[in-house]
């Protein structure tokens, strides 16, 4: 194995530490914005679809890459604003009457 | 500036974007910088977007195609999700991230796919680049397709009671059986140790997309609608598995990082849910829990049901000086969550401490109740856990459980039942306890809750919402 994959595992493993330690300290109240925030990081493959976009050079490669680059977009963009959706309606007390009201007549209201 | 130093700065802005997210994900250790800590870690992604479009303009790789490509190609799939996002109703909320999981796990073996295509028949494909292409390839494919029909599950349009088909398992093990195969084929083919000529490496690469694909609807049908915390967690898990593999196979640190930071958050919520139901991965993926028929009750002490009546029960709460909220998923079904709130409103104003006890699986997600309740405007301090608030219980007034049924039954205490060793809440150590709920019906364990047979137990028969306004009309008019 040549070094640089070696160094590559290395830093795949240590990264999973990482996580476990950050994450175990998430109360439960907040799990579904953080499974949410986390499915946001891993629209990072929309990075992956950018260099095979760059890389491609046949139809079938452009196609794959666009694809790729479609399904990234849509999970880093919808990812993270959905999760900001969520983590502004956790309040230490409760909101004012008014933005209430806009709520409650509707669940899909912003 | 050298190309060397352009990589350098971009492999530095790469790292750049791996940290903040790993400080995102530390500042939602509390409600208070949760948000913030999603904003940094969307710092970090927009980060590593632009180094990776300077690190390819620098190089001259950006073709007008390649460009229009991803500009084209970020405005639908970033419309879709924004679109998505800002619109969905906070119930919805598995099924979406259901959905935004399917494409990351699709997209991270497109990923994988492309570059095999490339590197097939050059002196990069190596053991290597063939061992993560088809890691990477079969587990996005198993998440593309698992989440899409988990994500149908919870939005109905695939039944969510577990699907058996007759040999169903054989089947799966057959396609995992076949994925390994190819992989064999494939790893050995690319070490020169199987010769498989170009073509025959293409079919075996197809065999492997196939049954991964299918393996992933296989997987999930079995498992019923209440397990669903435990298999979007393991989804979740699988995406960043697979966008790590992705990382290995265009050797992009980013990716790896990411994907192992994602994969680690996704294994410790499937631990973390499978414990709360005390039942293992294997048991939750082998499916068929709580398919209906399921067992007959172990016969517990067959008491009497006292029926309350709403003002009876607004008299309880309304002098009461704690009362303890148990909500379930029956709650956010009835979309009563904000008739809760108001009914809690009312007790406050009349000097009445409210709290809400929250099981770890209330909900179709890990953590989803919160969301609801928060939704509905209940500040988060009075978000309670379930091991901060049990020996809470014993000095509450009355506990008020909506919605909520097998997370309550006592019987999960003692062996021999379906539910056995579940951690529960203590909600029968309140001094009395009011259950809403619509008829005895069973919850999904299909078992009788022996909560509702005790003698301290008052049930309201209502639909959780109506009942809820009804009780606060009631508390008002005391």
């Amino acid at each position: 194995m040549n070094q640089d994959l070696l160094f590559a595992i290395a830093i795949f493993v240590l990264a999973i530490l990482v996580g476990f330690e950050v994450i175990s300290k998430v109360p439960a109240t907040l799990h579904t914005p953080l499974m949410s925030g986390a499915n946001s990081i891993h629209g990072i493959v929309f990075v992956g679809g950018i260099l095979i976009a760059a890389a491609a050079d046949t139809p079938l490669s452009y196609a794959l890459a666009f694809v790729a680059v479609v399904f990234g977009a849509m999970n880093v963009v919808g990812g993270y604003v959905v999760t900001d959706r969520m983590l502004q309606m956790f309040r230490r007390r409760p909101a004012p009457a008014q933005s209430e009201g806009a709520r409650s007549s509707g669940g899909s209201v912003q | 500036m050298s190309q060397e130093w352009v990589y350098t700065l971009v492999f530095l802005a790469w790292l750049l974007g791996a940290s903040l997210f790993v400080v995102g994900l530390h500042f939602m250790n509390s409600p208070a910088t949760a948000r913030r800590g999603n904003q940094i870690s969307a710092t970090g992604m927009t980060i590593a977007v632009v180094a990776t479009l300077v690190h390819l303009a620098s190089q001259g790789a950006l073709s007008t195609t390649a460009l229009s490509i991803i500009v084209v190609g970020f405005v639908i799939g970033g419309g879709a999700g924004l679109w998505l996002a800002r619109s969905v109703a906070m119930t919805a909320m598995p099924q979406l991230v259901s959905l935004f999981n399917a494409v990351g796990g699709g997209a991270a073996a497109l990923v994988a796919i492309d570059d095999y295509l490339r590197v097939l028949g050059t002196e990069e494909e190596t053991v290597s680049t063939a061992v993560f292409v088809v890691l990477g390839v079969v587990i996005g494919c198993v998440t593309f397709t698992g989440s899409l029909i988990a994500s149908g599950k919870l939005q109905g349009i695939v039944s969510g009671k577990p699907i058996l088909v007759p040999g169903g398992r054989l089947v799966t093990v057959v396609l995992a059986a076949l994925a390994v195969l190819g992989f064999v084929g494939l790893v050995f083919g690319a070490g020169g140790a199987a010769s498989l000529d170009e073509t025959a490496k293409l079919v075996v690469l197809g065999v492997i997309i196939a049954s991964a694909l299918v393996f992933g609807v296989t997987m999930v049908l079995p498992i019923g609608g209440a397990d669903m915390p435990v298999v979007i967690s393991l989804l979740n898990s699988f995406t960043g598995t697979a966008a790590a593999m992705a990382g290995f196979v265009i050797n992009n640190p980013v990716l790896i990082v990411s994907g192992a930071l994602v994969g680690a958050a996704g294994g410790i919520l499937t631990k973390l849910m499978a414990d709360a139901m005390n039942r293992s991965l294997m048991n939750i993926i082998a499916g068929g829990f709580g398919g209906g028929e399921g067992t007959v009750a172990e016969a517990g002490p067959g008491g009497t049901v006292r029926e309350l009546t709403v003002d009876d029960a607004a008299i309880q709460l309304a002098y009461a000086n704690l009362v303890i909220v148990v909500p379930g998923y029956g709650l956010a079904v009835a979309q009563a969550q904000h008739a809760l709130r108001e009914l809690a409103d009312v007790l406050e104003a009349r000097g009445v401490e409210v709290k809400y006890a929250i099981h770890p699986v209330a909900g179709r997600m890990p953590g989803h109740m919160n969301v609801l309740l928060a939704e509905a405007n209940v500040p988060y301090p009075q978000l309670k856990e379930m091991d901060e608030i049990n020996p809470e219980f014993e000095r509450a007034d009355v506990a008020l459980v909506v919605g909520a049924n097998d997370v309550t039954n006592p019987a999960a205490r003692r062996p021999g039942t379906p539910i056995s060793g579940m951690p529960i809440l203590d909600v029968d150590k309140a001094k009395s306890i009011i259950v809403i709920k619509r008829s005895m019906g069973r919850g999904y364990a299909g078992i009788d809750n022996e909560l509702y047979t005790n003698p301290k137990t008052g049930m309201l028969f209502a639909d959780a919402k109506k009942g809820l306004t009804e009780l606060t009309a009631a508390v008002k008019a005391l």
